[in-house]
């Protein structure tokens, strides 16, 4: 018998074809360009694990030149970004539990005095430590630049001598999470990694299944309504959804032993609008893919800026602002901020609004290019 | 609206884009009617049955279906009309009974329990009746599908081609199910391409290209073409086949088992076209009648001529 060879011609039929299908499907086409540019763009300008400009509260209690010293230090050594001068602690817990500065430098009264006196003076810095990874540098340039400033300022009077001991005495409060825990960070993160992963793909895939299949046409000629259609097949996930929180914040307590500050039923109703926003894109997806391949595709665009650009695996302040525009778009940007505050900063109901409407404002839009794309699909 | 029409429709349009699927559809079926929808593929065929059971909306035309207007009362139409794809629809991953009891629920059916039980034991399939329906063949597919459409006792069927792929015997059962419910007063609109099938439907539309060309009972469609046909018997039918093709007069011919059927419009220029073979010895001419199929030809050629 004649052996079948290897047929070149044949092969470079396959390899045609292969092309010609993929070019026709736009859609995987424009993926196969348009994450590797995508994640370049992303990771080249975008991520930056050594975050600088992280914004900065001061609360000096001491109006003297040396206090003006160590703030000019913290602002030139690029890490810290004085936004805001406080007067009250009460105003130093507010602007930590909300996330909207990431230190808080507090300069004792008589610092200038102790310092004269080479009392070594405290100085306290109280951090945002929800993300470890986020302060960590910054604390760690910290010691010495104030040090090197106040040598220079204090050179003409203390005279050449270099003490042994450092002139202040830094003290850093690593807030919410005393000991770093990396965990801390990320447990709470993968709860809304996990979501978005499962709520979007799981609802995109779940109609154009219907539709690829050809029941979608049977679904339609019964007398179910749209809405109907849609909010019955939506049930189920948001339900798969409450099952993989629960799993995670099981194993937040019982294995990472992970604080829980806040109110739980806060944190599920929070959980609750999260899931609704990923499941109107799933649904938004599905009416846009034609079939079930696409609309995987689509949940991987969107799930890779997710990832990358919501502060879950790079530091939020660490990014461009451009970066942090396009993250404030995204949920789960919101949903990490808002589950780190009820996890472990203990926020309450009244700290939730600036992180919700954003949430909201999301499932608004989406859902409406949604119902636009659900009645083009039937016509 | 009469009320002997279950169907009533005028002037329906529809575009996809900028191609324009369905032109000017106009139907009557009358209830109780068997009415056979036939057309090449692509002719709007699917579009037109999914106008009419409020699928699609038409972009322009009006009319009735079982008395609501296919317009604004697509509603009331889904809830007594019965629609089989022409596709396989129901939910492979489910059983033969979660697929009925679905059905009925979507109907929102009082007694669901024993609708579903009864059409199951009209299926023959009591002990079947928890397999996957993705395991069924072609042919039990298609029975499982029209109980479904049946599920919730519609006063008309839309079937799109319903036995495409389905065995003769099939086949067979399936049109004695479907004249039987004719008779008890169901009204059955189904488009198939099988000419035996056209054959037993009380009446036939046939659609090209968005169009509607021609329709009536089986005789007055083959009658209104005013087709003159020969049917020719002998040897190498192949060789004469040939030779006929393309001379003026001689519209179509088409091979017929052991014969061939050869057809044209004008009688008189047939009839010089094929003279001279009629002189030849080995074939042996004979007039006949059109069949439907013959007509069908004539018509989507026609119609290619002049739309494409």
């Amino acid at each position: 018998m004649k052996l079948d060879r290897f047929s070149w011609s044949r092969w470079t039929g396959i390899v045609i074809k292969e092309f010609i299908q993929l070019m026709r499907d736009r859609l995987t086409f424009g993926m196969i360009v348009g994450i590797p540019v995508i994640q370049l763009l992303l990771f080249g300008f975008a991520i930056n694990s050594d975050p600088k400009s992280l914004p900065t509260a001061v609360l000096s209690q001491d109006n003297s030149q040396y206090a003006r010293t160590i703030v000019a230090a913290l602002q030139t050594s690029g890490y810290f970004r004085v936004v805001k001068q406080v007067s009250t602690e009460a105003q130093v817990e507010d602007l930590l539990a909300h996330g909207k500065v990431q230190f808080v430098v507090t300069i004792p009264a008589g610092f200038e005095r102790d310092l004269m006196r080479g009392g070594r003076p405290t100085l306290l810095i109280e951090a945002d430590a929800t993300d470890p990874s986020a302060t960590g540098n910054a604390i760690g340039a910290l010691g010495q630049s104030i040090e090197t400033a106040l040598s220079h300022d204090l050179k003409g009077v203390m005279g050449d001598q270099t003490p042994s001991l450092p002139r202040v005495d830094v003290r850093i409060h690593r807030r919410y999470n005393p000991e770093g825990v990396t965990a801390y960070n990320i447990v709470p993160g993968l709860l809304g990694v996990i979501l978005t992963m499962t709520m979007v793909l799981m609802t995109g895939l779940a109609m154009t299944r219907e539709r690829e299949r050809g029941t979608f046409e049977n679904l339609l000629a019964t007398p179910a309504r749209p809405i109907e259609v849609m909010t019955g097949k939506i049930v189920p996930y948001i339900l798969i959804g409450l099952i993989q929180v629960t799993l995670v914040l099981l194993a937040a307590r019982y294995i990472f032993w992970v604080p829980m500050q806040g109110n739980i039923l806060l944190l599920y109703g929070v959980v609750l609008i999260f899931i609704a926003a990923n499941l109107t894109l799933g649904i938004t997806f599905s009416s846009l893919a034609r079939n079930q391949l696409q609309a995987m595709q689509m949940t991987f665009f969107f799930f890779l800026p997710s990832m990358l650009l919501s502060g879950f695996m790079f530091p939020f302040r660490g990014m461009p602002d451009w970066a942090q525009v396009i993250g404030n778009m995204l949920p789960l940007t919101h949903f990490l901020s808002l589950v780190r505050g009820l996890m472990l900063k203990g926020n309450g109901i009244q700290d939730l609004w600036p992180q919700l409407w954003p949430i909201l404002l999301f499932m608004a839009v989406v859902l409406a290019v949604g119902l636009k794309a659900y009645r083009r699909t039937l016509d | 609206m009469t009320p002997d029409l279950v169907i009533d429709v005028q002037g329906l349009n529809k575009h996809f884009g900028n191609k324009h699927v369905v032109r000017d559809f106009t139907l009557k079926v009358k209830r109780g009617e068997i009415f056979g929808f036939l057309g090449p593929n692509g002719s709007g065929k699917t579009t037109s049955i999914r106008m009419l059971c409020g699928l699609l909306t038409p972009d322009s035309g009006s009319g009735t279906c079982l008395g609501y207007d296919v317009i604004r009362e697509t509603a009331a139409i889904k809830r007594e009309a019965g629609y089989m794809t022409q596709r396989f629809s129901l939910w492979e991953d489910l059983t033969i009974r979660e697929n009925l009891d679905f059905v009925a629920r979507m109907y929102g059916m009082p007694d669901r329990w024993q609708a579903v039980s009864r059409s199951i034991g009209e299926l023959g399939l009591d002990a079947r009746q928890n397999q996957l329906a993705g395991s069924l063949s072609g042919g039990w597919k298609q029975r499982l599908s029209l109980a479904a459409c049946l599920l919730h006792n519609p006063k008309l069927l839309l079937l799109d081609e319903p036995t495409a792929g389905v065995d003769p015997k099939a086949r067979r059962d399936f049109w004695e199910q479907i004249h039987a419910l004719a008779a008890s007063g169901i009204s059955v609109l189904v488009s198939t391409h099988y000419m035996d099938e056209a054959e037993r439907c009380h009446r036939l539309a046939y659609i090209a290209y968005g169009r509607l060309l021609s329709s009536g009972t089986v005789d007055e469609v083959i009658s209104q073409q005013r087709l003159v046909t020969w049917m020719v018997s002998g040897q190498d039918l192949h060789l004469l086949e040939k030779q006929l093709r393309g001379l003026p007069g001689v519209g179509q011919v088409a091979p017929f088992g052991s014969t061939l059927h050869v057809t044209g419009i004008d009688a008189t220029a047939l009839d010089a076209a094929i003279a001279p073979f009629k002189a030849d010895p080995l074939y042996l001419w004979q007039r006949t009648n059109a069949t439907l199929e013959d007509v069908f030809i004539h018509l989507m050629d026609n119609v290619a001529d002049n739309f494409q």
